[in-house]
């Protein structure tokens, strides 16, 4: 049996929820379909304030936002229908979904789709890499934060990345010992004021230092690291043994495309926005008509961008099915200058690059 | 392995659920996916890898990388880490593909 929707949202994250709003408030009728239990994406988890503008909630914590956005979806309950446990396992032509609920498989079809689901953590080659006691990030985060439960008495974090340097706080936080942080590059990769934050709490930081093998025998016992020379290659004689039951991988992520690419929409693979990503118009929509994205899955970028980025093509693919939000012109602009406004400067770099090289642009 | 103090969380007291686990009784708390109440019962190895049985843990937390799944209440394949913890829950290692 097949369901029909007016829009369909795959992903409840800050995107989707984003979306979703300001489709439900332009008189579409929305479906929200999220693979966990909850909605909200990864900003549940998040325990720190956010930094950017006052319209993308900074100063607020991730988990706060998460609450907000969600209860603005709730009070659209006329216009927006949402299943959680909701996995979809199939996205095909002529906008047809299969989605996998608590053993039952469902189909739908939608007369717009808006796919915002997200990112995956990226993994690291080294010995024995998957012994249990070595989490992702975002893994230990939700572990800790979402259901109270520590990943291991102490750890040793790979990455220094904003993500790499919030989570070893937060692990200290939890009263975890964060005995190392390893950066492979030659510096820190976020902002400054969190690693000054792990340094004044005593957690030595090196550089030009990854993972060599984890040690042990059903989780992890030992960590042993190694320096890295200028060309990045490991120098023998620097290895170092670390007694950790927990090894913590914050290294990138990518985007979760794996649906588009079953669709079969063009991409591309763009360094600079995490890998895959569908190729788009400035409408956010891909090389299938209707079929539009926000969010993680088309760069990698932070929460507040994806909030903005959905709100934004939430309202281009209602309009789309002939209904506009009577402020229409004036929220995309105000959209538009906002994601400009979070991508300048220096961190958003990699993201500016990575877009221009997605519409093929040359850049120095 | 529960965090009892934290600055900015505070964790309810909540319903506690009675599961198994390879038949050894253990308790989680209503809220708590599979995989989140067998790591504050301190077990890290989940299941083991089919081809080379190596030991497997959870990686991603979010349903992702499949690395946590495990047979419960006699069906294999779940992934223990989107899945919450029910009263009376059978959950057992998974060894192999798993048969329906």
């Amino acid at each position: 049996m097949m369901t029909e929707k007016e829009l369909i949202i795959i992903g409840g994250g800050p995107a989707g929820l984003c979306a979703a709003n300001s489709a439900a408030e332009s008189g579409v009728k929305v479906l929200i379909l999220e693979r966990s239990p909850r909605l909200g994406g990864q900003l549940i988890k998040q325990t720190h304030k956010f930094f950017g503008s006052e319209k993308t909630y900074a100063k607020t914590r991730g988990f706060d936002i998460a609450k907000l956005l969600i209860d603005d979806v709730l009070n659209l309950s006329d216009n927006i229908e949402i299943l959680c446990d909701a996995t979809v396992v199939g996205l095909y032509p002529n906008h047809e979904i299969t989605v996998y609920q608590k053993g039952i498989y469902q189909k739908y079809k939608a007369k717009s789709i808006i796919v915002a689901t997200g990112a995956s953590e990226k993994f690291l080659a080294f010995e024995n890499n998957d012994l249990p006691g070595i989490y992702g990030a975002g893994a230990v985060q939700t572990l800790m934060n979402l259901y109270g439960v520590i990943p291991g008495q102490s750890i040793v974090m790979v990455g220094s990345g904003n993500i790499g340097l919030i989570v070893s706080y937060q692990l200290i936080q939890a009263g975890v010992k964060v005995k190392a942080l390893v950066e492979a590059a030659p510096k820190i990769g976020g902002y400054l004021v969190h690693a000054s934050k792990l340094r004044r709490l005593g957690v030595p930081i090196y550089t030009s230092t990854t993972i060599k093998r984890a040690i042990g025998k059903e989780s992890v016992e030992q960590v042993e690291t190694i320096s890295l020379n200028e060309k990045w290659e490991m120098v023998p004689g620097t290895e170092q043994i670390i007694d950790v039951d927990a090894i913590c991988i914050s290294v990138g992520l990518s985007p979760l495309h794996q649906l588009l690419s079953m669709a079969n929409v063009e991409m591309k693979y763009v360094n600079e926005l995490g890998g895959m990503v569908p190729i788009v118009t400035e409408e956010h929509e891909t090389s299938y008509k209707n079929l539009f994205v926000a969010g993680d899955v088309i760069g990698i970028e932070e929460a507040s961008s994806a909030i903005i980025e959905g709100y934004l093509v939430g309202l281009i693919a209602s309009k789309r099915l002939g209904k506009s939000h009577p402020n229409y012109e004036t929220l995309i602009q105000a959209y538009h200058d906002q994601l400009t406004n979070l991508r300048s400067g220096p961190f958003g770099a990699k993201t500016r690059i990575g877009l221009a090289k997605l519409r093929g642009e040359n850049h120095a | 392995m529960r965090i009892e103090k934290h600055p900015i969380l505070t964790f309810e007291e909540k319903k506690i659920l009675h599961f198994t686990f390879n038949h050894q009784s253990m308790t989680g708390f209503e809220g708590d996916t599979i995989q989140s109440a067998l790591h504050a019962n301190g077990i890290k190895k989940l299941s083991e890898s089919i081809e080379h049985h190596r030991p497997r843990g959870f990686y991603c937390a979010i349903g992702n990388c499949a690395s946590c799944d495990m047979t419960v209440n006699n069906q294999p394949n779940v992934r223990t880490c989107i899945t919450m913890l029910e009263e009376g829950m059978v959950v057992l290692s998974q060894k192999g593909k798993g048969v329906l």
